[in-house]
């Protein structure tokens, strides 16, 4: 239940609080110390939403640094390891500078086109520590400059998750310059479209609470697009190319997991029960793919394996992304469940029958379980499966909003990269000589080796 | 002087180190080594890609003894390294032209 707070509400708590010395005891109520910074009369900043914002933000950092560097690196070979770790940082940095520059203007920048933002708020003028953005709740604020934060570590996560499909391959220069083409050419305008109150795809009553079409499918697409262009690993099929270390790949899926709090209950904007709603999906969710993808892997391959557990584990992190402030708890054990078959089939049979190599099955997991996730949504938020969708929600109307939302995703991102990627090979090449490859790119990239023998 | 190299069964290294300071060998060189012989190797499934596995993870023993001991030495460690299953492993013996002890400078058998 929303507490609300009227101005003679806020004005009786500013005369209380000014009364002498003895008022101190007359305690505000637990969650809201309610403090009326007005930018616009009667907006009110909720010290607790900016705590959780500033927390979520810091969450979402700790996913890509070093959550993901470390599922990713211990993925690859001992040899390319550093590569991976290099590419997640320098992409996280050059994506937040880029982000400060012209992101956040291109995706919020206050522009009225359903398409971008505009150049408002190129490097955030304007902005300063007075400044407020809106919550879901009208007259709820938090700071600007925490919403900037926030939404920049999503940009900087979608653009390192791409990087898993051409590992252990890719031209470290290609790589930056791919991104900083692709974040600003598909990653704000959609994160635009979907996110923003003018927004093309948020006003067709697409629900995408934290990502699942931003980030997730978004990277996917990216990802296998670069992996058909990149070309397969030289020894494919051949040789040895195990994970170096399922021990670190752990660590980093247990940080994800970790991070993804911040990522999904983050998305609320306050926090309150939305937040929590957000919060229990990422459990239940994560918890009921996991153990579908072992129970899976156990029938069909004999045994369950880390491996197995670990991208399950993701693949129901990504699945329940969309769907995390508007499916019930229950909902979510079966949406995890099911991204983590599909998933599962992806990467274990479709992706060798087809001989591409998305070494580190980014579109496999991100790609499909974001699908998954985003249709799902569609069908999980209805009232009567657990969701918080209205009576007349209508399931198959809102599948259809959700598969538009989806295809636009599909289609903006496809195209985009593909040219991106066609022209960065054309120009500067996307791979490294054949002899780089096979010695590792942590030596003849960055001149280092992750470990001494 | 003979140099015995041996490839025996990783968890049988303790057993075979003890055995041979029984009857008196004062050193011995150990390495980590992967191989196979009879016994092949296995393979692995990772996310549906599958690897064949062709190598064996085995301990490599070198010891070098006078040519007095060197008979007793093969003995033992085959009586201490074996379990009647594929995989148990080799010894083979070589001789040795020469051998110095570096912090004294004595040589051949003075060295062992």
């Amino acid at each position: 239940m929303k507490m609300k707070v009227t101005i003679p509400g806020v004005a009786a708590v500013l005369a209380a609080l000014a009364l002498p010395a003895f008022a101190q005891e007359a305690a505000p109520a637990a969650e809201t110390v309610v403090e009326a910074i007005a930018e616009v009369a009667g907006d009110v900043m909720d010290k607790g939403d900016v705590a959780w914002m500033m927390t979520s933000t810091l969450l979402v950092l700790f996913m890509i640094m070093p959550g993901l560097a470390l599922f990713y690196g211990g993925l690859v070979r001992s040899k390319n390891m550093l590569s991976v770790l290099m590419q997640t940082t320098m992409i996280t940095a050059l994506v937040m500078v880029i982000w400060v520059f012209w992101g956040y203007s291109m995706s919020f920048g206050g522009g009225t086109s359903p398409f971008w933002g505009g150049f408002g708020k190129l490097f955030l003028t304007g902005v300063t520590m007075d400044s407020m953005a809106a919550t879901f709740t009208d007259g709820v604020v938090i700071p600007e400059f925490v919403f900037i934060a926030f939404q920049m570590t999503f940009a900087a996560i979608t653009c390192a998750l791409i990087i898993g499909s051409f590992a252990e391959r890719a031209k470290f220069s290609a790589v930056l310059l791919f991104i900083a083409l692709w974040v600003t050419l598909v990653y704000f305008p959609i994160a635009h479209m979907v996110w923003d109150g003018a927004g093309l795809i948020f006003n067709w009553g697409a629900l995408d609470f934290a990502g699942g079409t931003v980030v997730h499918i978004n990277a996917g697409v990216a990802a296998l697009i670069g992996a058909l262009v990149i070309g397969p690993r030289i020894g494919l099929g051949k040789d040895m190319m195990a994970p170096h270390s399922m021990t670190l790949t752990l660590v980093g899926a247990g940080i994800l997991w970790v991070g993804w709090f911040g990522f999904n209950a983050g998305s609320n904007l306050e926090a309150n029960g939305g937040a929590g709603l957000a919060m229990i999906n990422t459990f239940t969710a994560t918890a009921g793919a996991i153990l579908a993808w072992s129970a899976l892997e156990a029938v069909m391959r004999g045994k369950a394996s880390m491996l197995g557990a670990a991208s399950g584990l993701v693949a129901g992190l990504v699945a329940v992304t969309p769907a995390a402030g508007s499916i019930g708890p229950v909902g979510a054990i079966v949406l995890g469940a099911i991204a983590s078959a599909l998933c599962y089939f992806f990467v274990a049979v479709v992706k060798n029958k087809f001989g591409y190599d998305d070494s580190l099955d980014v579109f496999g997991i991100h790609g499909i379980g974001g699908i998954t996730g985003a249709i799902g949504t569609g069908i999980f938020t209805a009232p009567s499966l657990g969701g918080t969708g209205g009576d007349d929600f209508s399931i198959a109307g809102q599948v259809v909003i959700q598969a538009q939302a989806v295809g636009v995703t599909i289609l903006w991102c496809g195209v985009i990269s593909f040219i991106l990627f066609k022209v960065i090979d054309m120009t500067i090449g996307l791979r490294v000589s054949t002899d780089d490859e096979r010695q590792g790119l942590d030596l003849t990239t960055h001149g280092e080796s992750a470990y001494h023998a | 002087m003979k140099l015995i190299i041996a490839a025996i069964k990783p968890f049988k290294l303790e057993e075979v180190r003890e055995a041979l300071t029984t009857i008196g060998v004062r050193g011995m060189m150990v390495t980590e080594i992967k191989g196979f012989g009879a016994q092949s190797g296995h393979t692995e499934i990772y996310r549906g890609a599958e690897y064949a596995v062709n190598f064996v993870p085995k301990i490599k023993l070198e010891i070098v003894v006078g040519d007095d001991l060197a008979d007793q030495v093969v003995a033992t460690i085959a009586k201490a390294a074996r379990t009647d299953k594929i995989g148990d492993g080799k010894i083979f013996v070589l001789d040795v032209a020469q051998a110095v002890r570096v912090r004294t400078g004595e040589t051949n058998d003075d060295a062992l």
